[in-house]
């Protein structure tokens, strides 16, 4: 994710990483709204995903940053500022899902494809594509999951790799999205202050 | 994310009242368009502030959408919202707005010489009235020449909506005649901007602009608007609801907050009230006054908080910061609480931050949450509308006194009296017997008086009228404090006297401000803005020439503004000082080509003759071409990066800090 990584402040000794739920409006340029907040500011994004919901008109982005708790909070605090954030909730990694998606195009001639394939069962990632010389897998886990896998895979050699950014949900029945979208739902509630 | 449907379906709209009463054009409204009526434009200049359209029986039944273009829509917004004045320049893509702009009764448009002029006219009106400043301008360069203004209105908090046409929507993207994507350039700059593509969202955008802009933490918004949504039919409606569901400013604060600053200025030995720009925002002095001598704390006012708090009041210790008194400075240094209301810790105040204020715990009362604790931790994080904060601390602090709580600040003041007293605010007059530029100022402020608006530029003369003018009024005092344009005087006092055309706006510029904007005098001439023009000529980029006699070894490197008549042999002595200041242009005659009055001042003497005579003049703009010494000084100062606590009294003269009177 080096192409998202502004002018890096020094590293914080104290940094550590911090799963961000952003809400933000279905709007042209929120993306650009935020990634450009996080340049300006100096803040180093570490992965950043960005989708739809269930409701058409609200899209989430799941942020990854790697920073200390003061500069955390500066970036909540100036994300919230952007007109089209709707809410942010910081997702604790021990409370929540965390995921990313992982597609490695990995070299596997008759001699290694069945132990490629072992890998691939024991990761319990699946083959999405099979060509002569070489199998594609795809993978879903956490960063640690998907690490190793990667370290397992590389010496088969890996033509190629494509790796998604992180997405999150809170674990048990609560929605973020519940109250943040009420006002959405029901248009008679005073939003404008 | 490029799904540009929006929900049309949102709560109603939390316009301020009259605003809501116009339920599309009467009648009445619909003859003043007619062509023949145009010609009432001067009269149109005393429109009332928020000038709804008159509600009549007949207009109810045309409640629901009434057909119109974009454009004429984006005008009727504008009338509905009580805009009464457009700064602006037209040009292709904004053409279409231009026509219906040309019929409105109660919008006044006033055509600027160049955007950046609109940007800062803008800025100057809407610190002057408290209502957003609106700017108008085409697209491409007009549009990039507003990013100056736009910026200097983020970073003072200034309410500007800038409504910029934008090339027809098939073309956005393909490099078209003109096109530039002013959405994505003023994106760091704005507090919110739109790109609207659509003629339905026309209306609705512009109330969203002007509800953004002016509530909350202040600030520029800028709407382009593409000219085929401008030419398109749509429906007006109006109200309009809007939909900004992730908008949502704090004005109330947390009273446990607020009970916990409280205690702790009743315990505090050495508390100061450090003032900001946002309780001038807010129009909270009043409430600081009675805050103030409630307490008895001392107040230092920022640059951009002069006159949020009399200067005269004996509880005013200065201004703090890079040219701060000593008085102030110290107060912060020393302090063991401060109490920020709306202030910012901005770098020209707290100078080396790891060594500010280091023995003060910290309350921090903002609007803008993101402020709290971004430059200096908070140890009481307030978050809220000065206003109401301040209201609310009054109340505690009463309470807190009345259950017997409460410090004796004799020591305190004492020590603030001893720094006042022994290091007041000063100048030495040269000793050729040119003008120092501080007089000139001081002579301003005293003869002029505080009910007059100050407007300066940016650079030595910037600081001496912030220092030697007597702020005693909130909004009389406009500068550019963050951002630091030079080229903000004229235009942002252009904008000032449009907004007040009672009172007396005065510009303090200096002689390399004033060349970047002056065009639009011509703008105050034909429009009948009679605004004064201070120019402090010395012939330099004043204070980028200070620096460089302090830090770059009297290196003047590109500062000298005049350089053949600085090249020129000195005059003999009985002729008094050599040629001062820049003759290139003539600021005399540059006057009087514009049509403004032009005066010249070399002499001490002549100083108060010519403030006056420029009082006298009041039925067309005024220049005063101030021929000062080049070599004066702003002190006291804190050199860039260092500590508050190295402040200079003068090159190499330090405050002795524990002195006593």
């Amino acid at each position: 994710m080096n192409s998202l990584q502004p002018r890096l402040r020094e590293q914080d000794p104290a940094a550590s990483r911090h799963t961000l739920s952003v809400l933000v409006e279905n709007k042209p340029g929120v993306l650009v709204r935020a990634a450009g907040l996080f340049s300006r500011r100096g803040f180093n994004i570490d992965s950043l995903a960005v989708g739809p919901t269930e409701h058409e008109e609200v899209s989430r982005m799941t942020i990854v940053v790697n920073c200390a708790d003061h500069p955390l909070e500066q970036v909540t605090k100036q994300l919230n500022k952007l007109i089209n954030v709707i809410k942010i909730v910081e997702l604790d990694p021990a409370v929540s899902v965390q995921r990313e998606l992982l597609l490695v195009k990995v070299r596997a001639d008759a001699e290694s494809r069945s132990r490629v394939l072992e890998t691939v069962a024991l990761f319990r990632a699946k083959v999405v594509d099979v060509a002569q010389d070489a199998v594609t897998v795809e993978a879903t886990g956490n960063r640690e999951k998907l690490d190793a896998l990667i370290r397992v895979l590389e010496p088969f050699g890996i033509k190629e790799l494509v790796q998604s950014g992180m997405v999150a949900l809170g674990r048990g029945s609560k929605s973020i999205t519940d109250r943040a979208l009420r006002p959405l739902d029901r248009p008679a509630a005073g939003q404008a202050q | 994310m490029t799904d540009q449907s929006t929900t049309t379906a949102g709560p109603p709209a939390g316009l301020p009242e009259p605003a809501r009463q116009g339920h599309g054009p009467s009648p009445r409204d619909l003859a003043a368009r007619a062509p023949g009526r145009r010609q009432d434009r001067p009269g149109r200049t005393a429109a009332p502030a928020a000038a709804p359209a008159a509600v009549t029986p007949a207009t109810a039944a045309t409640a629901q959408a009434r057909p119109m273009t974009g454009a004429q829509a984006l005008v009727a917004a504008l009338e509905r919202l009580g805009v009464d004045v457009v700064f602006g320049i037209p040009g292709g893509a904004i053409l279409p707005a231009y026509d219906p702009l040309f019929d409105s009764p109660s919008v006044r448009h006033i055509l600027v010489r160049h955007e950046q002029g609109a940007g800062h006219a803008a800025a100057g009106y809407a610190q002057v009235t408290g209502r957003p400043g609106v700017c108008m301008a085409t697209s491409g360069p007009g549009a990039t020449n507003l990013v100056t203004p736009l910026a200097d209105a983020y970073m003072d908090s200034v309410p500007v909506v800038a409504i910029t046409g934008q090339v027809p929507s098939g073309l956005i993207g393909t490099d078209g005649f003109q096109e530039a994507d002013i959405a994505g350039i003023t994106l760091p700059i704005t507090k919110h901007n739109f790109l609207v593509t659509h003629a339905d969202d026309i209306a609705r955008t512009v109330a969203e602009a002007f509800h953004v802009a002016s509530t909350g933490r202040p600030g520029p918004v800028l709407v382009d608007i593409a000219k085929d949504a401008l030419q398109a039919t749509t429906g007006f409606r109006w109200p309009v609801p809007f939909d900004l569901p992730g908008y949502h400013p704090v004005t109330r604060p947390h009273s446990r907050q607020v009970r916990e600053a409280a205690r702790l200025m009743m315990t505090a030995q050495r508390p100061v009230l450090y003032v900001g720009g946002g309780v001038i925002k807010a129009g909270a002095s009043a409430e600081l006054i009675a805050l103030a001598e409630l307490t008895g704390m001392p107040v230092v006012t920022t640059l951009m908080a002069r006159g949020g708090f009399p200067s005269s009041h004996p509880q005013n210790v200065g201004m703090p910061g890079m040219h701060g008194s000593v008085a102030a400075v110290g107060a912060l240094q020393k302090a063991d609480l401060l109490v920020a209301l709306g202030a910012r810790f901005d770098d020209r105040v707290t100078g080396r931050l790891d060594s500010f204020a280091p023995g003060a715990a910290v309350v921090h009362a903002d609007i803008d949450p993101a402020e709290i604790s971004k430059n200096r931790r908070a140890d009481v994080p307030i978050v809220g509308d000065c206003k109401e904060v301040i209201t609310e601390l009054v109340a505690a602090v009463q309470a807190e006194q009345e259950a017997g709580q409460g410090a004796d600040l004799t020591a305190w003041w004492s020590q603030l009296d001893a720094w006042r007293n022994t290091y007041p605010l000063g100048y030495t007059e040269p000793d050729d017997g040119s003008l120092a530029p501080q007089f000139v100022i001081e002579r301003i402020g005293s003869l002029v008086g505080p009910d007059a608006v100050y407007v300066a530029g940016v650079g030595q003369h910037q600081m001496w009228a912030a220092q030697f003018i007597s702020h005693e009024h909130p909004g009389h005092w406009l500068n550019s404090g963050g951002l630091g344009t030079m080229g903000y005087a004229v235009p942002a006092a252009m904008g000032a006297k449009v907004g007040r055309p009672d009172a007396v706006v005065w510009a303090i510029d200096g002689d390399g401000c004033f060349q970047m904007t002056n065009q639009e005098l011509a703008t105050c001439t034909v429009d009948g803005i009679p605004i004064k023009v201070a120019i402090i000529n010395n012939g330099n980029l004043g204070m980028v020439r200070q620096w460089q006699t302090l830090f770059y070894n009297e290196r003047y490197s590109n500062t000298d503004l005049d350089r053949a008549a600085s090249a020129a042999p000195p005059a003999p002595a009985d002729t008094g000082p050599g040629q001062l200041g820049t003759r290139v242009p003539d600021f005399v005659k540059l006057a009087e080509a514009y049509g403004c009055a032009g005066l010249r001042c070399e002499k001490a003497a002549d100083v108060d003759a010519t403030i006056e005579r420029a009082m006298q003049i009041n039925d067309r703009p005024v220049v005063i071409d101030f021929i000062v010494h080049r070599d004066a000084m702003v002190w006291p100062m804190v050199a860039a990066g260092t500590s508050n606590d190295n402040i200079k009294l003068a090159r190499d003269m330090a405050p002795d800090w524990d002195v006593t009177e």
